[in-house]
């Protein structure tokens, strides 16, 4: 059997302002019609310029310099602008990533599907009408001749990813491009989506090829794979045989970086080798500073006894003596009472309860919208509680308003946000952020010792020295989270709450963030909060879990007994739903 | 040291953009020209207009030196009281210049602090100081000059008044593009007061006005320096517009404004270089400054390259 797509040595290049960047290298793979042909790699390793190659949508200034690209034995590289546009969708398609903005939302779904339909074949409207409903039907909506008339808002992401794919459907192509088709949606919709696919390539007997950074979804779907690095193709093969039993070294280092939802590891294998001296220059340091300084700085001076890492043996499930604790928290978005209205406005938590000890972290699962980030909120004061109350350290906390600028709570609590690109100010130099706690809380005076702590603090989140002279922006993600870690580090906190501190991260550099972290609560006994749409990873980190639902708690239990015994019906579906990574073997 | 400035030239955006931009390259060139020759119009004009003793009314309305009964002396010629017309746009466009910078300074400032904490604090204030704005922005910026030199003139007495002249003139022409200032700032404010950074020194508990200044100001430089830059065209043109209608300033002093005014009065009896060449100054001046802003928002908003 002849291959449904041929490509062979494709290199694509850039040229930019600091030389030609070459962004696939000699690139080869073929996709067999009815097969599902993964492109898995880190951000920036290529995958979305394969995708964008092989239907011709690089963005000038990228050309493809060298290779050849068949669909069917025709060349597509040889193509002018007219012939590509007529090829695309009628023989190409794309499915991209986030359904909210690959939708027009000024038309009805009808309309998109219908004039789709009407640019490639000549038939009436009726019957293009009629054609546009058995799509919506295939890829599985409920009354799709009632929804044909329906916007794109009023379609929650799951369905309106299924419309996208109905669009890419409409003109029965061969091949069928998804680009991280998944990656903006909720577990359980995931699982579905990637089912509809799966059902698609054995029925209609198209060819997948879908891009993504998820090992899980690649496990969990694709016949074969392709792994890219730097542009390159690691391997490829059936993915049985390249996730069970890789054979190149990153191929492996990247499966051992996934996190895994049956084991618990103590430590990540670390795969990337980074170049400690950020840019050639010779070793920059500060007298005096070392990590050893920065463990002794932040154990010493608090007389709370740190050592309570041994969270483990002991009964944390009753609230007593808890360091935080929350009782029935109540909060509500949008609601006010004024002269001539009452609203009830949105409730993102109701009757919350939970509790931490000192040395524990504690881990909060749950789907977009079901509250978690909003608990963090509550807690670090940006955001108030309706009803409810909270303490710290047994004393009372006071919420969001009531908290005074100078509460105590507001240096023992810290927190690391999601996105690492958002959380520093770029315009500040990373000695002026790490600085700024230090001061702020009258942790130290200004002078030498400041320099010296931001130093020696950055040499324990196993970043260089000379970091501290450089802008944010200069830093990579995973190097910005490591600073993010180390500004909540300079205020000596007792209790650290993550958001989401990995999901804005590749892999590899999620097991760096993760060991960092790990290391960090043992080494200080550091209470922490982890917040995580990722089962997977909130089972590495946690040793108890809380599972949000809609601001409702659903369930809370030890990691362990959670994990091999979920007991909640919602807990059960979620652990089911998360990609298995069977097909990996066990963890080495 | 040729290397490593060719490398910033590479890493530095604003400048590697700027050096393959030849347009904005020439509207600099021309800016620098202007500026530096109003700058150091004292000593690169060939006369004083301010000083009476340096002209002659017997030299009035001489046409250009190159042109028949021109005076070598003159080298574009004359106005009506006899002055040299190339020091006379000299001394004009320092003080047009002047005018222009320190009332966008006034309404920069003003309108910065107003929009950044409406942005920031949102709320009450926010509606309140955004609806004067509304208001404002109803009326054209000429007639809040206008309203604003006027009542300036109704209080100050004659004398302090053309002594103050240049301070009314900032505060009119301020006041009437202060909202420019106050709407991009509130905007860029509410981006980035949403932006983690932000929320990580409320969390902290860090005063308001620290987060405001320390914080977000920096991050909202960009825009503002757009702003600035288009705006100060549009000072320098209310400047002129406002001389030119005789209430701005006092006619024995010249600016383009006054000299332009002047100038119209002899069109039509065939004087056409009194108002052609301070027209043209302003022109270019005008156009020059309006490119360099075009480049500077291209440059700083990748969207719109």
């Amino acid at each position: 059997m002849t291959a449904l797509l041929e490509v062979q040595d494709l290199t694509v290049s850039i040229p930019s302002r600091f030389g030609e960047f070459t962004a696939v290298d000699q690139l080869s793979l073929n996709v067999l019609a009815g097969e599902i042909h993964g492109v898995v790699g880190e951000s920036g390793a290529g995958k979305s310029t394969v995708g964008s190659a092989i239907i011709g949508l690089l963005e000038s200034p990228a050309h493809i310099s060298a290779g050849s690209i068949r669909l069917q034995g025709d060349e597509l590289t040889a193509l002018g602008d007219e012939d590509y546009h007529r090829l695309r969708g009628n023989r190409i398609s794309m499915i991209f990533q986030d359904p909210q903005t690959s939708l027009n939302p000024l038309l009805t779904i009808a309309d998109q599907l219908v004039e789709t339909i009407q640019q490639h074949r000549r038939i009436g409207d009726r019957e293009a009408r009629q054609l546009a409903m058995e799509l919506l039907a295939e890829t599985g909506i409920e009354n799709a001749e009632q929804r044909l008339d329906d916007y794109p808002h009023q379609f929650s992401g799951g369905m309106r990813q299924r419309v996208v794919i109905a669009l890419a459907l409409c003109t029965n192509p061969e091949l069928i491009i998804a680009d991280e088709p998944t990656t903006a949606l909720d577990v359980s919709v995931q699982k579905q989506i990637l089912g509809l696919i799966r059902n698609l390539a054995e029925q209609r007997k198209v060819g997948f090829l879908l891009i993504t950074h998820d090992i899980g979804v690649i496990a969990e779907i694709t016949d074969r794979v392709t792994v890219l690095q730097h542009g390159k193709v690691v391997e490829t093969g059936p993915t049985a045989a390249v996730l069970g039993t890789p054979q190149e070294t990153y191929t492996r280092a990247l499966m051992a970086a996934v996190p895994r939802l049956d084991t618990r590891l103590e430590r990540f294998r670390n795969i990337v080798t980074e170049d400690k001296r950020i840019d050639g220059e010779s070793r920059w340091a500060v007298d005096g500073a070392s990590a050893a300084y920065a463990s002794n700085w932040l154990l010493g001076g608090d007389k709370v006894a740190r050592h309570h890492t041994a969270a483990v043996g002991r009964s944390t499930e009753r609230p007593d003596n808890a360091l935080l604790r929350v009782d029935n928290l109540d909060v509500s978005f949008g609601a006010h009472n004024r002269w001539f209205s009452k609203k009830s406005g949105f409730k993102a938590l109701s009757d919350v309860s939970l509790h931490l000890h000192r040395g524990e972290v504690l881990g909060i699962v749950g789907e977009s919208g079901s509250g978690k980030s909003t608990l963090a909120k509550v807690v670090v004061g940006l955001v108030s509680s309706s009803d409810g109350t909270m303490q710290f350290n047994g004393a009372t906390l006071p919420d969001g308003r009531h908290r005074p600028r100078s509460h105590l709570a507001r240096r023992q609590i810290q927190m690391v946000f999601q996105d690492p690109y958002s959380s520093l100010n770029n315009r500040r130099t990373v000695e002026a952020i790490l600085t700024e706690p230090l001061l702020f809380y009258k942790l130290a005076a200004k002078g030498p010792d400041t320099r010296k702590l931001v130093a020696s603090v950055l040499e324990l989140v196993e970043m260089p020295q000379r970091a501290m002279l450089k802008y944010p922006h200069q830093f990579s993600g995973g190097q910005r989270q490591r600073i993010a870690v180390a500004r909540a580090l300079m205020a000596r906190p007792d209790f650290l709450i993550c958001d989401e501190p990995t999901s804005a991260l590749d892999v590899s550099i999620q097991a760096q963030i993760l060991n960092l972290l790990k290391d960090l609560q043992s080494n200080f006994g550091l209470t922490i909060l982890f917040i995580s749409h990722n089962l997977a990873v909130v089972r590495q980190m946690a040793d108890r879990v809380v599972v949000l639902r809609r601001g409702e708690v659903v369930e809370s239990a030890r990691s362990e007994d959670f994990f091999n015994a979920p007991q909640a019906d919602y807990s059960q579906q979620l652990l089911r739903e998360t990609p298995s990574l069977d097909l990996l073997g066990s963890p080495g | 040291m040729i290397a490593r400035m060719r490398r910033y030239a590479i890493e530095n955006e604003l400048l590697y953009l700027f050096l393959h931009n030849r347009i904005a390259q020439l509207a600099a060139l021309i800016a620098i020209i202007m500026i530096g020759g109003a700058v150091l119009a004292g000593f690169v004009a060939p006369t004083d207009p301010n000083d009476l003793a340096s002209y002659d009314l017997l030299d009035s309305l001489l046409p250009p030196s190159w042109s028949e009964g021109g005076d070598a002396r003159f080298f574009i010629g004359t106005d009506d009281q006899g002055r040299d017309l190339l020091s006379a746009i000299l001394y004009g466009t320092r003080l047009s210049l002047t005018v222009g910078l320190l009332s966008i300074s006034f309404a920069c400032i003003l309108g910065v602090s107003v929009g950044l904490t409406a942005g920031y604090l949102g709320g009450r204030f926010d509606a309140f100081v955004m609806r004067i704005a509304d208001v404002q922005l109803s009326l054209p910026a000429i007639l809040t000059a206008l309203l604003i030199d006027g009542i300036a003139r109704g209080i100050l007495p004659q004398q302090s008044h053309d002594d103050l002249m240049i301070v009314v003139l900032t505060v009119a022409i301020g006041l009437s593009l202060w909202v420019n200032f106050a709407r991009t700032a509130r905007a860029s404010t509410f981006v980035e007061k949403n932006k983690e950074y932000v929320q990580a020194t409320e969390i902290m508990g860090m005063h308001p006005v620290r987060i405001m200044l320390v914080q977000i100001l920096p991050n909202i430089l960009g825009p503002i320096m757009v702003i600035l830059t288009v705006d100060l065209a549009v000072a320098i043109l209310l400047e002129a517009t406002l001389s030119f209608l005789g209430v701005g300033v006092p006619p024995n002093q010249p600016s383009l404004g006054t000299l332009i005014r002047i100038g119209t009065e002899y069109l039509f009896s065939g004087e056409w270089w009194i108002v052609a060449f301070p027209s043209l100054t302003l022109i270019v001046l005008i156009v020059s400054v309006n490119v360099l802003g075009d480049f500077l928002r291209d440059a700083l908003n990748p969207k719109l390259r």
